[in-house]
């Protein structure tokens, strides 16, 4: 046997991988199994079914789910963007900018919404939109949920930025580029992987969003979160199982997606 | 939180934008300002008004929402003021089932990240991608998956019936063992990742050296390896310690109304009418002070740990 891999090797750290692997996947496929339920009710198991995905589409609360399902998707495409573009900037600013005073604090003002714990960050922010006479909405959900994914949108950004030499930038310029031609022809093709990662977060963050938007979210509108949060809080039924298993899809692709990104950013 | 290897990368301290860097900056600030910084200081002073009965505040200053929280002046507020233990109790509740769930998350999360560590290096992304892809789902769809397995009659309680292990249904949910697995399972991706980090560097030729010098592989592990990775740790319990600290759904949907912790105490203000918005402030700025304070006392010297997250 090789000694060096014995060295390595603790016996029981295998089992408690296979344990760790189990604990997190195990309630995920349970839900998903049952989401395909044909009974009425979620405890007895009555065969295979897609009943409770035709009623998240047509049954009685499928106005509701619909018009959530809008708002989340919305804001998370527009806070996505918004916060993708300004943690850019400020990526720029930061990584490339030189050594100046406003670059630390700067820094932790960027990372300060993933500091705070995010009940303090909503009471934070209600208590502000109240203050000021902000009628609560979906414009008070959007400016928050662009407001906290800056941060998220930012990490991968900066990483990326800090993997380019750059002497590309200072040969392009060299060669008479602008600093604007050398930031769009040359930083931000090389970012892009770091980019589409950094709104992909973003967007999933803001779509997983709970108690921020439940928060300032107001009465009248609901998000995928609250909607279901509300729902469940009068007993568990099949058809948010459904929900769950369509919305727990939509990020294993979208993990999927910026997994090959990163490996094929790689492989360049 | 990158500034502490902002400056060890090559490429990290050019100036090439140097001249726009403020243009570049003002978005973030302007956004961040004005929605998180201005917010914070205005629940500050929040905290420091008097309530208005039906939600809301008046605008005259008063301690009464602190006063509230540590004191109890009787049922007329005119008694001499007691400890009031009922909401630090709270407090002390979340600190000590955040601390399990970290404890928990660290001797899972430990061996796991070890393991993933010294797989073969082609696998070990796709391992990496296995431990991610549960922190990309919704939380609150997680915490309700958990909350369908550990039900009376969920799938659990089933299986461990039809095996014969337990005769009743194990009464799991809405305990504090609930909460716990709870947080545990909300945050464990977050105590494996650092840690596997931290491994991935580890230069395993030092285990080697322990082991020729008849180290046992035990106290190999808790002299050398521990040691060396201790920033990782370090990180994964903060990542896990303090998003549990604050947590609502994981108390709200598996606690049930007998385990009450922070977040569920400052939602309460502020839940339609009958709320107490300075309290909550109140409530909102002992728990910022308290995350704080253990950022800066445990992540200090650590920074160069949270760096590489």
């Amino acid at each position: 046997m090789n000694p060096t891999t014995d060295v390595k090797t603790y016996s029981g750290f295998r089992l408690a991988t296979i344990f760790c692997m189990v604990i997190l996947y195990a309630p995920l496929i349970v839900v998903t199994i049952y989401s395909f339920n044909a009974s009425n009710s979620i405890t007895v198991w009555k065969g295979l079914s897609f009943r409770w995905y035709v009623d998240v589409f047509i049954g009685p609360e499928s106005t509701k789910f619909k018009q959530a399902a809008f708002n989340s998707f919305s804001i998370a495409f527009i806070a996505g963007t918004l916060a993708t573009c300004i943690a850019t900037a400020a990526a720029t600013a930061i990584v490339r900018g030189g050594q100046y005073r406003l670059r630390t604090p700067s820094l932790g003002l960027i990372t300060l919404p993933i500091m705070v714990p995010e009940i303090v960050l909503a009471v934070a922010t209600l208590i502000f939109f109240n203050s000021i006479g902000f009628t609560r909405g979906y414009l008070t959900i959007l400016i928050a949920h662009t407001a906290f994914c800056i941060p998220f949108a930012y990490l991968p950004i900066q990483a990326r930025m800090q993997g380019i030499e750059d002497s590309f930038e200072h040969a392009a310029m060299d060669l008479y580029a602008t600093r604007s031609q050398a930031f769009r022809r040359i930083l931000l093709p090389l970012m892009l992987p770091g980019i589409i990662s950094g709104f992909l977060l973003a967007f999933i963050v803001s779509l997983d969003d709970f108690i921020i938007t439940n928060f300032v979210k107001g009465a009248g509108i609901e998000t995928l979160p609250t909607a279901i949060f509300g729902s469940v809080k009068q007993g568990l039924k099949p058809n948010i199982m459904a929900i769950s298993t369509m919305l727990l899809c939509l990020s294993i692709v979208m993990v999927t997606i910026s997994y090959f990104i990163s490996k094929w950013d790689k492989t360049k | 939180m990158a500034s502490g290897n902002g400056t060890t990368g090559g490429s990290s301290t050019t100036d090439v934008y140097n001249k726009a860097r403020h243009w570049l900056l003002m978005p973030s600030w302007a956004i961040l300002g004005t929605f998180v910084l201005a917010p914070v200081c205005v629940m500050l002073i929040y905290s420091f008004l008097t309530k208005e009965f039906r939600g809301g505040v008046i605008w005259d200053f008063s301690l009464a929402a602190y006063d509230q929280f540590f004191f109890d002046r009787g049922l007329f507020g005119d008694g001499d003021p007691t400890l009031q233990w009922t909401y630090i109790t709270i407090f002390w509740r979340s600190i000590w089932q955040a601390g399990l769930a970290t404890v928990l998350a660290l001797l899972i999360g430990f061996p796991t990240a070890y393991y993933i560590a010294t797989r073969p290096e082609n696998t070990r992304a796709l391992w990496v991608f296995l431990i991610t892809i549960p922190y990309w789902v919704n939380l609150l769809i997680r915490t309700v998956s958990m909350k369908f397995l550990l039900r009376d009659e969920g799938p659990l309680n089933d299986l461990l019936m039809s095996t014969g292990l337990v005769d009743d249904p194990l009464r799991i949910i809405n305990t504090n063992l609930a909460v716990q697995l709870g947080l545990f399972y909300s945050y464990l991706p977050f105590m494996v990742l650092p840690i596997y980090a931290s491994v991935e560097r580890y230069n395993f030729t030092m285990s080697e050296a322990a082991a020729d010098l008849y180290a046992s592989k035990w106290n190999t592990l808790r002299r050398i390896v521990l040691p060396a990775v201790k920033p990782g740790v370090v990180a994964g319990c903060i990542l896990v310690f303090v998003p549990s600290l604050g947590a609502f759904l994981a108390p709200d949907l598996l606690g049930g109304a007998k385990n009450f912790m922070i977040g569920s105490l400052i939602e309460e203000q502020f839940k339609g009418n009958a709320g107490n918005w300075p309290f909550g402030a109140a409530a909102s700025m002992i728990l910022l002070t308290l995350v704080m304070s253990v950022l800066l006392i445990i992540a200090r010297p650590q920074r160069s740990a949270g760096a590489k997250i």
